[in-house]
């Protein structure tokens, strides 16, 4: 049995009288890349920003890496947050620096490494989301795609065990999609980090995921490989893979 | 009905208290990781260049232009009397006292508050606060307290700038305007000036720069809803700075003098 690195049990959120989670269970396996699917609005972005002990529970336990985090203060959060980086859905740059200090940042408050040595790997970690010259670019300059990566060269340049995506490939346009997931699998497969996907684009997180969760109605109602889930027969999971409406895509409706 | 009209008449100070708290705990919270390391002092220094030396030129011809008005003022009044002489000291102590604290910080306010709240609130909706968070650091030591120790720094500095130009401005218009005797004009100014006077009001300054960044900051902090959260949050963030100042004022000046 592959290891787990992030167990949710039987999670519980709601604000005010809405109930957005609503019993979620999942193991989200190490080194793999697990997507969570489900509708805009639909609390995937609320069940992420428990995973990182943004939002706390109503009931329910969050463990990662055999600590329970639901219960833990701020203080003891910030060491498991440690394991984490984190790629936004606007990416959410720092726009009072550039590229460089962005991406610089939590090496400068994390590390005692020398100037040097954070150039360096700034430099390398810009190059590997394809921005090497990009470095002295303020946020407000760049498009919504260079935004991700550079977002995504941040989340990654403490190497944390784990990775979250909220929406990676939302705003953005198809081509420009696609370069972003391909970097997200490319660096996957090079590091073997856990990564944890949020999305509704379900065609592109096919292309992406080991594991897939469906998220429907504050419950996970499937969770399996890309090919089982293509092959699910659960109502709630045949209408949303044919809202895809993709001729000739497993799922789509091609009579 | 009555439990319904209870709850109506009790909610307005229930929102009051629950800002105030919330006001008096982001205050505690920034002062204390104020005094823990690490110290960002080079966020300081951006912020100290950012309230105190962008706001200069506002400070400076707010300060002497009210320095001009009051010697214009009092010197119409005091003519009636002969009593000109008199113009330097109260342009003085108006300014050191009341005037150049005062509106300084409400200048300030208007100024630099102002864009803290817009920044604070534009970086909550952009989740550039939860990334600090995320990141494992504290948005309150990184965002609220240089705003808070910059403002406390500056504000006095800006106030002293305000003071001074100001009693220039009454010196122009009183000696130099109105022929006011020069003698007389700058020899009250000595006799009737305490230290004290510039002093305390200078502490007030101080207080003012706390009360403006902690409001501002936690209107920012604290803003929800897009683009709109933000413009509403800056509006309602001048406006409780603004009165915070004036009430405090009455409350510190009857205190200290």
């Amino acid at each position: 049995m592959d290891a787990i690195a992030v167990t949710i049990r039987d999670l519980h959120k709601s604000f005010g009288s809405q109930k957005v989670l609503d019993g979620i269970n999942l193991e989200v396996e190490t080194g793999k890349i697990t997507v969570i699917i489900g509708k805009s609005g639909g609390g995937k972005s609320v069940l992420l920003k428990h995973i990182i002990g943004l939002l706390k529970p109503d009931s329910g336990e969050i463990w990662i890496d055999g600590t329970e985090i639901t219960h833990l203060k701020e203080k003891e959060l910030n060491t498991v947050r440690g394991k984490f980086g984190m790629l936004f859905q606007e990416a959410a740059l720092f726009d009072s620096m550039n590229v460089y200090e962005n991406v610089a940042f939590p090496l400068r408050e994390h590390t005692h490494l020398t100037e040097k040595e954070i150039e360096r790997i700034v430099v390398e970690r810009l190059s590997q989301v394809g921005l090497s010259g990009f470095a002295e670019k303020m946020p407000g300059e760049l498009s919504g795609g260079m935004k991700k990566r550079v977002g995504l060269a941040r989340a990654l340049v403490l190497d944390p065990d784990m990775i979250l995506f909220d929406e990676p490939t939302s705003a953005l346009d198809p081509i420009i999609s696609l370069t972003i997931l391909d970097l997200i699998k490319e660096t996957q497969l090079n590091l073997r980090k856990t990564y944890i996907v949020i999305s509704h684009d379900i065609l592109g997180m096919f292309r992406i995921a080991d594991k897939v969760a469906m998220l429907y109605d504050g419950r996970i109602i499937e969770h399996g490989t890309p090919l089982e889930i293509r092959s699910s027969t659960r109502e709630e999971t045949r209408e949303f893979l044919n809202a895809t409406k993709i001729p000739g895509f497993t799922g789509g409706n091609h009579e | 009905m009555f439990r319904g009209l209870a709850r109506d008449s009790v909610r307005p100070f229930l929102v009051v208290l629950d800002l105030l708290g919330g006001i008096g705990t982001l205050f505690a919270r920034a002062l204390y990781l104020g005094f823990k390391r690490p110290f960002k002092v080079n966020y300081i220094f951006k912020q100290m260049e950012f309230i105190g030396v962008n706001s200069l030129l506002v400070v400076v011809i707010t300060g002497l232009f009210t320095g001009m008005v009051l010697a214009l003022q009092s010197s119409y009044g005091f003519r009636k009397f002969g009593a000109e002489g008199v113009v330097g000291a109260i342009v003085a102590l108006s300014m050191t006292r009341e005037l150049g604290p005062v509106l300084t910080s409400l200048m300030v306010t208007g100024r630099a508050g102002s864009a803290m709240t817009a920044e604070l609130a534009t970086m909550r909706v952009t989740e550039q606060i939860d990334a600090l968070r995320v990141m494992a650091l504290d948005p309150v030591k990184y965002l609220v307290t240089p705003r808070m120790i910059a403002s406390f720094l500056m504000l006095p500095v800006l106030a002293s700038i305000s003071n001074f130009v100001g009693i220039i401005g009454g010196y122009l218009v009183g000696v130099k305007l109105l022929g006011i005797n020069e003698g007389a004009f700058v020899n009250r100014i000595e006799k009737v000036l305490q230290f004290q006077d510039i002093y305390n009001g200078l502490i007030k300054a101080a207080v003012f720069g706390i009360i403006m960044s902690v409001i501002c900051c936690y209107k920012g902090f604290n803003s929800r809803g897009g683009a709109e959260g933000v413009g509403k949050a800056t509006t309602e963030a001048v406006v409780a700075s603004s009165l915070t100042i004036l009430v405090a004022d009455y409350v510190l000046t009857s205190l200290m003098f």
